[in-house]
């Protein structure tokens, strides 16, 4: 790829753990965190980083920021290494970690920005452009002047999400952006991902656990685990390697006593244990038409529904290839 | 450069303004600030009737350094608080990565974000404990404005002193993932050798000597003296203040030998 912006080359992270063995001996031993990765992205693309917990997403992606070292391997982001010149990458990136925050906890949201400005040198103008683009399409404007512990999770994301932005990142992290999200924030965010890669061709790569992230935004995905790159290649092909097939959705019920499986129309029974039945559903169908069917047929006591999620495609591409 | 003294004033300010939105916190501490005072004050008299000009002081003197002590006690975390326990857990739940990933010098921010929050403490803690007491008892306030600026300035230096030990007391965390242990050993520390308890002009000989000498006496016991005209002329106020800088600058330079060795074990071990 000539226009590569962001570029692995047999990158590895080996951690030693030390463990107490006994009273006196520590033993240690070595975990590969990240185990030999090469991959490229290229500038404007919007590529989908995903594995099971542990499986190295953050440890890349903080390599990818300069804050860890690579072990082995060659890194580059926007040409610079970024181990060597953290200072310097850092006005070329942003991140967010979902489940951590840059903004200030007891002050207005507000405030956080100016801060960003300073950090990042940014002049006047061009900060108020993209403060102003961030407020309206993230919904922030309400915002502006709450305190960001007063935030729910939503808010907050969406608050992170923008400071990450007003310096003009050639490139976006993000790790979890969607996590612990209720459905309407999760599309907020999406939305403004999409827009955010169209309009100004911001380069994203994201980690998550929500199938429907890759889904609706990346057309490429990148499978780690065990810290070593399972699949690269566009979402499509993982459904060709059967691990996603069309992708379910799963309607977990509680009926009074065990029953045989039962049969609903548009849905098939996956799992049986107990009076516990799982079914699953083509993840674009209505789950209410089901749950009345169900209801209708069976005594129900109980249900809830389950996204696809990460874990479930890594499964089935496991059990595809095996 | 000009930037970035712009920045650590962005966050410095935002640190004073982080402080200032806790009302009732303040409101509580200038309450504690007050009783303590009365409290310190009534042992002093006490032990100064006992013994007239012990450390050199006499009683207003003693009675100044007993409610300037309680005006400066927030602001210079004498008696712990300030940032080094959010720093340890900054570094125990790993947000810490997000402050090591911003274009800006760790130690510088945190100095920044607590010289805002402790010229916010001054201000809201400080003022009224002082002036309770200076209604109370009889002072020996100085009415030249020269010595209160030299005293602003001590107190300055003061400041960065206690920000600089405080944060290789925060820096500790990177080793041993509970720093509850060093902070209480830290507090105690400063509580005696800052002059906090008994002025250290009380201690005799050797001791004394020693005692004075420590980083802990530039938190407290320099300000103080500074504030008392014990210090003759212009060049013992200048020999006080170099003695305060000196040790900001020799522990803010261990503390950045900390730092980078944190730093590089993090960046080598993972967080």
């Amino acid at each position: 790829m000539a226009d590569a912006l962001i570029s692995l080359d047999g990158v590895e992270k080996v951690f030693d753990v030390r463990r107490r063995v006994s009273l006196m001996r520590r033993e240690k031993h070595r975990v590969r965190a990240v185990d030999g990765i090469s991959f490229e992205v290229a500038r404007g693309e919007m590529v989908g980083y995903i594995g099971p917990n542990g499986a190295g997403k953050s440890t890349t992606i903080k390599m990818l920021t300069g804050i860890l070292t690579p072990s082995g391997g060659r890194l580059r982001v926007a040409g610079i290494d970024p181990a060597r010149e953290r200072m310097r990458l850092a006005h070329r990136i942003g991140v967010v970690f979902g489940q951590r925050t840059t903004l200030w906890w007891d002050l207005p949201l507000k405030d956080s920005y100016g801060l960003m400005r300073r950090l990042y040198r940014v002049p006047r103008a061009r900060f108020e452009e993209n403060l102003e683009r961030c407020v309206d399409r993230l919904d922030l404007a309400e915002l502006l002047d709450v305190p960001v512990r007063q935030l729910s999770l939503g808010q907050r994301m969406r608050g992170d999400i923008a400071a990450a932005l007003l310096h003009d990142p050639e490139v976006l992290y993000l790790d979890e952006p969607t996590i612990g999200l209720d459905v309407v924030s999760k599309a907020k965010v999406r939305g403004f991902l999409r827009q955010l890669n169209e309009e100004l061709g911001t380069t994203v790569l994201l980690t998550t656990h929500d199938l429907q992230d890759i889904e609706q935004l990346c057309e490429r995905v990148m499978v780690i685990d065990h810290g070593r790159l399972m699949y690269d290649g566009p979402l499509g092909g993982l459904h060709t390697a059967g691990a996603v097939g069309e992708s379910e959705r799963t309607l977990v019920v509680d009926l009074e006593r065990e029953l045989a499986p039962i049969s609903v129309a548009g849905a098939r029974v996956v799992k049986v244990e107990g009076p516990r039945q799982w079914l699953a559903f083509p993840a674009g169908a209505s789950a209410a038409p089901l749950v009345a069917a169900v209801a209708a047929d069976y005594p129900l006591v109980d249900l809830s529904v389950r996204e696809p999620d990460i874990e479930d495609v890594i499964a089935r591409m496991y059990a595809g290839r095996g | 450069m000009r930037r970035r003294v712009r920045l650590y004033l962005a966050v410095a300010a935002g640190g004073f303004r982080r402080y200032a939105t806790y009302g009732t916190a303040t409101a509580a501490g200038v309450f504690t600030n007050t009783v303590f005072g009365f409290i310190v004050a009534y042992t002093y008299i006490a032990l100064w009737d006992e013994r007239p000009g012990l450390g050199g002081y006499d009683q207003a003197q003693a009675l100044t350094f007993v409610w300037v002590s309680q005006s400066l006690l927030a602001a210079g975390a004498l008696i712990g608080g300030g940032f080094q326990e959010e720093l340890q857990e900054r570094i125990r739940t790993g947000d810490i990565a997000v402050d090591l990933y911003r274009p800006a010098d760790l130690q510088m921010w945190w100095l920044a974000a607590d010289l805002g929050r402790a010229g916010f403490q001054l201000l809201g803690r400080g003022v009224v404990p002082l002036v309770a007491g200076a209604l109370a008892f009889p002072l020996a306030l100085p009415v030249d404005p020269l010595r209160w600026l030299l005293f602003l300035v001590s107190v300055l230096l003061a400041l960065v002193v206690s920000f600089a030990l405080r944060y290789m007391v925060g820096l500790v965390a990177f080793w041993l993932m509970d720093g509850a242990g060093v902070n209480i050993m830290a507090t105690v520390t400063s509580i005696f050798f800052s002059g906090m308890l008994l002025p250290l002009t009380v201690f005799p000989g050797g001791f004394g000597e020693f005692v004075r000498a420590l980083p802990w006496s530039a938190m407290l016991q320099v300000p103080l003296d500074v504030l008392l005209g014990r210090h003759a002329g212009a060049g013992g106020a200048a020999e006080a203040l170099g003695f305060q800088a000196g040790w900001a600058l020799v522990l803010l330079g261990a503390g950045r030998l900390l730092q980078s060795a944190a730093t590089r074990k993090v960046v080598v071990q993972g967080g």
